[in-house]
This record gives C-alpha cells, sequence and structure tokens, in this order.
C-alpha cells in the first residue's frame, strides 16, 4: 500500500486531498463531515473583511447533458463573523489533530490589519495560512484579492507583511486572470511564502438566459463576472501548475505548490502530482457530488500508485515536469500515424468526417472487397437494417498521408479503437532549434525550405 | 356473450411520449454518426443523427423539419414503423446492445409540431398542371403533398369516409392512434391538396375521364380484402382488419369471446389478437400451419405477443369451424408438418393423417394477408404477381398512370413507410415528366 501522507511545507495530513478555500468549507459542521469522510485537510473559507453576500451567485456550464463541467459564482468571502470562524476553526483543529486546517485570509491592503488577522488565527492552533490573491469578482473592487495577485509588487509587500507576523506556514493563493503566472510567483516566494498555490478561479461570465437576455446568474437583472472552477479549467490550471513548477528561481527555493483547477478524479489528482503539485485542493466536484467523492479519490490514487511502483507522494511530485518542452525542442522526425483496429469499429465514421472535412484528408471508407468508396453510395430505394449493415465500409488510414494529427483519435467514442502508432520517417533525429541553428534561412525563406524538404523527402500536399 | 371487464391498459398508446428530458438525454447518446446507417436503412432516408442534434439542441421546429422534409408521414411512421429491422436495427449502439430510440425520438419532434398548430410547408409556386392521386393512404399522401410543394394542383380521390388508408382503420390504436392519421392528412389538406373522400374510382370516377382532366393519375390503391379461408363454416369468420376497424371507431360495441382463434401470423394477425386480449378474451391463440421460423410477422411483433399473453399454435390447420344456431362452438384442425420448399421458398406445411382434433372456440377471427384489388384488373394494367407492374419511375403500363404503395409491393415486405417512400419518389417522377412534357410543348 502507498503511504498517501504529505508533509507539504511543515503542514501534514494523511492524504493529499484537501478541501479549498470555498463553500464546502464555509463552517465548522461542514469540515467535520469532511474529516469523517476522509478528507487529508480542509482550507477554511476565506476570512477577513466584513462583506454581504447576494442571492443567485452560482452559474455553471453544462455540455450535451453533463452538468456542471464548469461552475461559476460571484460569491465572496466568508460573511459569518470573523469570531464565529475563528472559534469553529480552533474546535476543528482540536477534535482532528492528524488532519490540516489552513486558514485562508483576505483583509485590507495595510500591515495592521494582516498583522492582526495572522495573530487571530495563529490564536486557533490552525497549521497554515493561505493568502487569498485570487478572489477575481467583488473583493477585485474593494482592492483585494486578485487585485493583489495580479500585481506582483502588492502581492510581494503584503506577504512581507504576513511572513513578519507568521509563525505558521503561510501559502500564497495565485490568481489565474494574469498573462504569465510566474512573475507574481516569484514574487510570492520572494517575499519568503512557505508556498504557493494555483489556481484560483478565471474571470468568467458564465452565458446569457435566452429567455430573458439576462446574465446568468442574474442578480435581479444584473450579471456580472464571476470566478470560474470546475473540469473544464484543469487544463489550464495543469499548464498555470506545470509553468511554475518549471521555473528555476521557483526550483530553486524549493517552494511547494499546492494545485488545484477542476481535479474530479484520482486521474486529475495524480496528474497534478505528476506536473509538480504537492497538497491538492478540490472545490467543485464536491459542490456536485458532496464529500462521499473523497473514497474513491483516496482508493483509486493510491492503487494507481501500488500499480506504478510509487511507494509515496514525493515519489510522484514533479514526476512528468521534466517532459514539458518548448515547440523548438521537439523532435521534427519524429511521425506517428492512426490506426483504426476494424475489430472494434462500430463505423459511426465520425473520424472519416473530421479528419475529411477539418483535418488532412487521410481516411478512406473501404468496402469488404478494398475498393475505395463514397460516402452515401446507395440509391433511394435502399432499405433495411440488413443493407444497411452488412456491407458498410469501413473508415481506413492512408498512411502514407496521414500526417498524425490525432484527431481521428480523439472524436472517435470507442476506447481503443484508433491507436497512434510510432512510425519510422526515415530522417534523423532534428529540432527546429538544432535545424535553424545549421540552416537559419529555413526558417525565414519559404525557397530555403522547399530546398531543406527536397533534401530530406519531406513532401506536405 | 358475457360482457368482459376490459383489461387494464385498454386500447391506448403502448409506448408513453418521451417527456422533454427523457428526449433530450436519450439524444444525447447519439453519436451523430456521418453517413448514418440508421439514414441508410430508413426507407425515406431521414437524416436521422440531423433531426435527433436538433431535438438535443432544443430546436425541435427544426428537427421536425428536417423529419418532415424526407417524410411527410414523419408522425405515423414514428409510430407504426418496424425500427427494429430499419433504423434501430441498424443504429451503431447495437454494437453495445443499445441502440437510439429512433422512433420515439422521431414522435417526440412530429408530435411537437401537430401539438403546438405549427405549418412547416407551402404550396410550390402554381405549374398550372393538374395531378389526380387515388387513394388517401400512405403512398397517395406522399405523393399529393410532394406534388403540392412542386406547385402542381393535386385533387386526391378516396373511397372511404375518412383519409390515411390503413394507418386510419388498419393501425392498432395501441400503436397508432386516429387523431395522428388524421392530423396529418390535414396537413396535406393545408397545402392547397383537394382531398375529396367518399369517390372510388371504377364506381363514381372512371380512369378515362381522369386522364381528360388531369395531367398524370398516381394509383395507390393498396390491396384488397382478406381472401377466403375456403373450408366449411366460413360465414362464421370474422375479418381481421374489419376487426381492427371496428376497434378503432367503436370499441365499446365491440363482443368479445373468450376463446379466440386467429388464423394467420402475420403482423395483423397479431394486431388482431391484441385487440381481442386487450377486449377482455380469456384466451387468444394464433393458428399457424407453418412453424415459428417460417411465421412473416416481426420479430419484436411475436415477442410483443408473448407478453400480452398470446397463445401460438404452429403447425396446425384449421378445417372447419364449427357452430350453432349462428355462433362458433369449435374449431375442427389438422396437424401439420414441414415439407420441401415451395414457391415462395418457404418450407411447404403438409397435413398429418389423422391428426385431426377439435378444440372449443367462441369466435374466430382471419388474417391470413390481403387480395389483390379487383381495380387492377378492371382498369387492365399490366402486372407482376399479381401486383401492379411499374418501371423505375413508377410508371405502369398506361400513359400517364403511376402506382406506388402496397399494390405494387411484389417484392418486399409491404409498410407505411415503403409506400410514403414510393409516394414521394413517384411524385418526383410525375413532376419531371411533367417538366419534359412542358418543354416538348414550347
Amino acid at each position: 500500500m502507498a503511504d498517501l501522507s504529505i508533509d507539504f511545507a511543515g503542514i501534514k495530513s494523511p492524504n493529499p486531498f484537501w478541501l479549498a478555500s470555498a463553500p464546502p468549507t464555509n463552517s465548522g459542521a461542514q469540515i467535520h463531515k469532511a474529516f469523517e469522510a476522509g478528507w487529508g485537510g480542509a482550507v477554511w473559507k476565506t476570512i477577513g473583511a466584513p462583506v454581504l453576500n447576494v442571492s443567485n451567485r452560482y452559474g455553471a456550464w453544462h455540455y450535451n447533458g453533463h452538468k456542471m463541467l464548469a461552475i461559476n459564482n460571484v460569491e465572496l468571502i466568508s460573511d459569518r463573523p470573523l469570531e464565529v470562524n475563528l472559534r469553529e476553526m480552533a474546535e476543528v483543529k482540536r477534535a482532528w489533530p492528524d488532519r490540516a486546517v489552513i486558514a485562508s485570509a483576505m483583509v485590507e491592503s495595510n500591515p495592521e490589519a494582516w498583522r492582526d488577522i495572522v495573530r487571530r488565527i495563529e490564536d486557533t492552533g490552525a497549521d497554515g495560512i493561505e493568502l487569498n490573491y485570487g478572489c477575481p469578482h467583488g473583493m477585485s473592487e474593494r482592492g483585494m484579492g486578485s487585485a493583489v495577485g495580479q500585481v506582483p509588487e502588492y502581492c510581494e509587500q503584503i506577504t512581507r507583511w504576513v511572513m513578519e507576523a507568521a509563525s505558521i506556514p503561510v501559502i500564497v493563493k495565485l490568481t489565474p486572470n494574469v498573462t504569465d503566472i510566474v512573475p507574481p510567483a516569484r514574487a510570492a516566494v520572494r517575499a519568503g511564502a512557505n508556498a504557493v498555490s494555483l489556481i484560483n478561479t478565471i474571470n468568467s461570465i458564465i452565458g446569457v438566459d435566452l429567455d430573458t437576455l439576462e446574465i446568468v446568474p442574474s442578480i435581479g437583472g444584473k450579471g456580472s463576472h464571476g470566478g470560474y472552477a470546475g473540469p473544464a479549467v484543469k487544463p489550464i490550471a495543469l499548464n498555470m501548475l506545470s509553468s511554475v513548477a518549471r521555473d528555476p528561481e521557483i526550483r530553486e527555493a524549493g517552494v511547494p505548490i499546492s494545485g488545484m483547477g477542476g481535479i474530479a478524479t484520482w486521474r486529475d489528482a495524480a496528474e497534478f502530482l505528476l506536473l509538480g503539485a504537492g497538497s491538492l485542493q478540490v472545490c467543485t466536484s464536491v459542490m456536485h457530488y458532496g464529500f462521499r467523492i473523497i473514497d474513491d479519490l483516496v482508493e483509486g490514487l493510491s492503487a494507481w500508485m501500488d500499480e506504478k511502483g510509487f511507494a509515496t507522494i514525493a515519489d510522484v511530485v514533479g514526476r512528468s515536469v521534466h517532459r514539458i518542452s518548448d515547440f523548438k525542442d521537439f523532435d521534427l522526425s519524429f511521425r506517428a500515424v492512426a490506426r483504426i483496429d476494424p475489430a472494434k469499429c462500430i463505423r459511426c465514421d465520425l473520424c472519416y468526417i473530421a479528419c475529411n472535412d477539418t483535418a488532412h484528408q487521410c481516411i478512406d471508407l473501404v468496402d469488404g472487397e478494398g475498393r475505395r468508396v463514397e460516402p452515401r453510395a446507395y440509391g433511394p430505394r435502399a432499405n433495411g437494417k440488413e443493407e444497411a449493415t452488412a456491407n458498410r465500409p469501413l473508415p481506413v488510414v492512408r498512411e502514407a498521408d496521414c500526417v498524425g494529427c490525432r484527431l481521428c483519435y480523439n472524436v472517435c467514442p470507442i476506447d481503443g479503437c484508433i491507436e497512434m502508432v510510432e512510425v519510422p520517417s526515415g530522417r534523423p533525429s532534428i529540432t527546429w532549434a538544432e535545424l535553424t541553428a545549421a540552416r537559419p534561412e529555413v526558417g525565414t525563406d519559404w525557397e530555403a525550405m522547399k530546398r531543406y524538404r527536397e533534401e530530406n523527402g519531406i513532401d506536405i500536399h | 356473450m358475457i360482457e368482459k371487464e376490459r383489461r387494464t391498459g385498454g386500447l391506448g398508446e403502448v409506448l408513453p411520449p418521451l417527456s422533454e428530458h427523457e428526449a433530450r438525454v436519450e439524444a444525447y447518446r447519439c453519436l451523430f454518426c456521418y453517413d448514418a446507417p440508421c439514414t441508410h436503412a430508413c426507407p425515406t432516408h431521414i437524416d436521422i443523427p440531423g433531426f435527433i442534434k436538433k431535438i438535443a439542441t432544443g430546436n425541435l421546429r427544426g428537427s421536425a423539419r428536417t423529419i418532415m422534409e424526407a417524410n411527410i408521414l414523419g408522425a405515423t411512421c414514428a409510430r407504426v414503423c418496424p425500427v427494429e429491422e430499419l433504423c434501430e436495427g441498424a443504429c451503431v449502439l447495437n454494437a453495445e446492445g443499445r441502440p437510439i430510440m429512433i422512433g420515439r425520438l422521431q414522435r417526440h419532434a412530429t408530435d411537437h409540431l401537430f401539438e403546438n398548430g405549427i405549418r412547416l410547408f407551402t404550396a410550390g409556386p402554381p405549374s398550372g398542371r393538374r395531378v389526380a392521386v387515388i387513394g388517401a393512404g400512405p403512398a397517395g399522401l406522399a405523393c399529393a403533398a410532394e406534388l403540392a410543394r412542386l406547385g402542381h394542383a393535386v385533387t386526391l380521390y378516396e373511397k372511404r369516409e375518412l383519409p390515411g388508408g390503413l394507418s386510419t382503420y388498419g393501425i392498432i390504436v395501441l400503436r397508432e392512434p386516429v387523431e395522428v392519421a388524421l392530423a396529418e392528412a390535414e396537413m396535406i389538406a393545408q397545402l392547397g391538396v383537394d382531398i375529396r373522400t367518399g369517390r372510388e374510382l371504377g364506381r363514381d370516377l372512371t380512369l378515362d375521364a381522369l386522364l381528360g382532366e388531369y395531367d398524370a393519375v398516381f394509383l395507390g390503391i393498396g390491396l384488397g380484402g382478406s381472401p377466403a379461408l375456403g373450408i366449411p363454416g366460413e360465414e362464421l369468420v370474422l375479418d381481421g382488419l374489419t376487426w381492427i376497424e371496428r376497434s378503432k371507431f367503436e370499441p365499446e360495441k365491440m363482443e368479445v369471446g373468450n376463446e379466440v382463434y386467429v388464423v394467420g401470423a402475420g403482423n395483423t394477425a397479431i394486431d388482431a389478437a391484441t385487440i381481442a386480449r386487450r377486449l377482455g378474451a380469456e384466451r387468444v391463440t394464433i393458428l399457424y400451419r407453418r412453424s415459428e421460423r417460417e411465421m412473416p410477422a416481426y420479430r419484436h411483433e411475436y415477442e410483443f405477443a408473448r407478453r400480452e399473453g398470446i397463445d401460438f399454435r404452429f403447425l396446425t390447420q384449421p378445417l372447419r369451424v364449427l357452430g350453432e344456431n349462428g355462433r362458433v362452438t369449435g374449431i375442427e384442425c389438422v396437424r401439420m408438418r414441414l415439407g420441401s420448399p415451395d414457391a415462395s421458398g418457404r418450407a411447404a406445411p403438409e397435413p398429418v393423417p389423422g391428426s385431426e382434433f377439435t378444440l372449443p372456440a367462441d369466435q374466430v377471427i382471419k388474417a391470413i394477408g390481403q387480395e389483390k384489388p379487383a381495380l387492377i384488373a378492371e382498369l387492365g394494367l399490366a402486372t407482376e404477381r399479381g401486383f401492379v407492374k411499374v418501371d423505375e419511375a413508377y410508371r405502369t403500363s398506361i400513359d400517364r398512370v403511376y402506382a406506388g404503395g402496397d399494390c405494387i409491393r411484389a417484392r418486399g415486405a409491404a409498410s407505411t413507410v415503403m409506400a410514403t417512400q414510393d409516394g414521394k419518389l413517384a411524385a418526383r417522377a410525375i413532376h419531371e415528366h411533367l417538366g419534359a412534357a412542358a418543354a416538348a410543348a414550347e
């Protein structure tokens, strides 16, 4: 059995799964329940400045019958009195000494306010503090949240105030609403942060109601951009996570990263770990299904680690980071082609139309005698299931023309039916960087490119 | 006969309509195949993935348009098509045993149209040409609708009181309520088709007169009545199609026996037996002279009948219907065995000598197919295996006279959807012919 426990910047928990600072961690009662279900930690819903919330807080993005591929919200930080939150935090920590209890905080941008909140949090016995520099709506209008996270100088300054006051580990939560997440991450590290976490929610408008023409969610007829989260943001989160994980300055500082943004299953969790997350935070999928999802998160991750021979979480963290490369370092001679397994193919022809309409026109329909046939090759009197299915042609890849774009692989509804198979290109390995170092003109002159292709037998039609 | 309590379930449509949510969830399951096999298998080649996608997006009107562009009787076909043999039977998801419920989705979209009184189609710009269509069954209605959309003036003559043909008179309400068939006919009338009911070719009209008045004539005359069983006691036997017709228009007046026998094992036999069972018969038994393997009913119909509690006696041929005072008392049968293949290619049944036996019965219904209509001979049309002979363009042996539907079905199973496709294609052939004729005249 793999050991799932973590020590994240000094914060210990029996497994890497923490509830993110959000509605699921709004109260002590909820966190008790979550810990009973097996969650390793919880980041308390942000406490700090006084706020009032509104009705119709969450919008969601549904696709083809799947509910909540993403959620967006205009909910602010905790609207419960500060003392109530702090008292419950202390109670939870006393009851659950082995779990990570982390307070998320956001106050006005002045050193006194931050020093005060840090002291009050430490009095509860909490294991750490997460600085919310990410909230993109409402709080940012008041100069807090992402208004801080978007400006590395503010980020650094406030982190310094906190670090001067804090004796427990401090995590800086970063906003994704920037063109490059690395500068604010570096700013936090320069100011002495013990860890960073990312991503907070993304600025978004989830939609417009086609009956009322109001923005969703509608607050008495008005709407606003809200914070976008859930499975749909995972690829964005993975990219930002790996950008920070790869950054030499942050690597050198040895600061761990708490990853979040669309983690719904243990598979997502494993990917976050592989790209450098040392702890994992989860929100939307819990808001969708409740705390019980922890069961499969833990069991699935553990089974996968056993299968792969990983004994501890530390063995997994960052394992795939080195595989992230720049385009210029890809091997231009690497070649893969799509291959369709006729035994698995159900002849939906989605690969055929995707390839022929929008990719590289290298899938044919081939009949039982190996002849290429056109789609809809039947007359108006055709009918019946026998006729429609018995001789239905099979999509077949013309491998010589396949550029290996992988679109067919992605549209195929049957697992394992289309595989991308590596084939020899017959050319020596070379990267764009190497090529343009040796022959710079290839990158600037189409005639030079033409010559290079002819010399190397690269035919593009 | 004792008045029986009506069985629960009654004569209402067997399948409930899909709720909006059910329809959407089912529509999402559709893979949206390209050059889809369901569309290939559909005799009218409806763009099935296209209409299903529109249900998924909430564009029900567009969905109905996609269906009805290809099949103007889409609401009827959604209910009566043997989908297991056609679209659903060809669905790629049969690979996992769960094909899309195409028929019920089609019903969802077309019902939306009729329930909301939406008119999708209009008559085309007038061509100045006139066409007479004989028979307001599926073939005639589809032909008339297509001709009207192409701008021709169409008069549709129907011998019965109501339009719709077998959809109105011959499909049991469990599959299709009369109102659906009549609503479709009404939609076609709104296209400007002049539907004249109670007018029969050969009685009220002559072909010569029609050819004098119209540029072309389309015959969608269907088939005739049931053939006789040719056994003693024939006068005591009820006709299956009449039995079904009464169940649609006056079920409350029907008397149903306790021990009912239906002779024949086609889809009409199963319908007739289902009606008897649903109206309270204690036991309904289908008698068929061949074995289960040769029965002409669709497999899914047979399974449906078994679920309805209908019994089957295979390799059994009635010899005589016994009666007293005009009432059936029993049916004398003989056991059969299968011999060498006959002209139809199926094993020919032959009686087992000395195996005669008598079953107590109080009602016998025959459903052994339909005869060829007498009109074919009266009009002097060339025939093929007794059916009207037509060429690729649905032309009969008489100039300017076309035909389609069950009356030309010399091969393959007769069905509403095949008749609908005939009517549509014949209309296009007539349209081409009229265009060519106009060009020649100029």
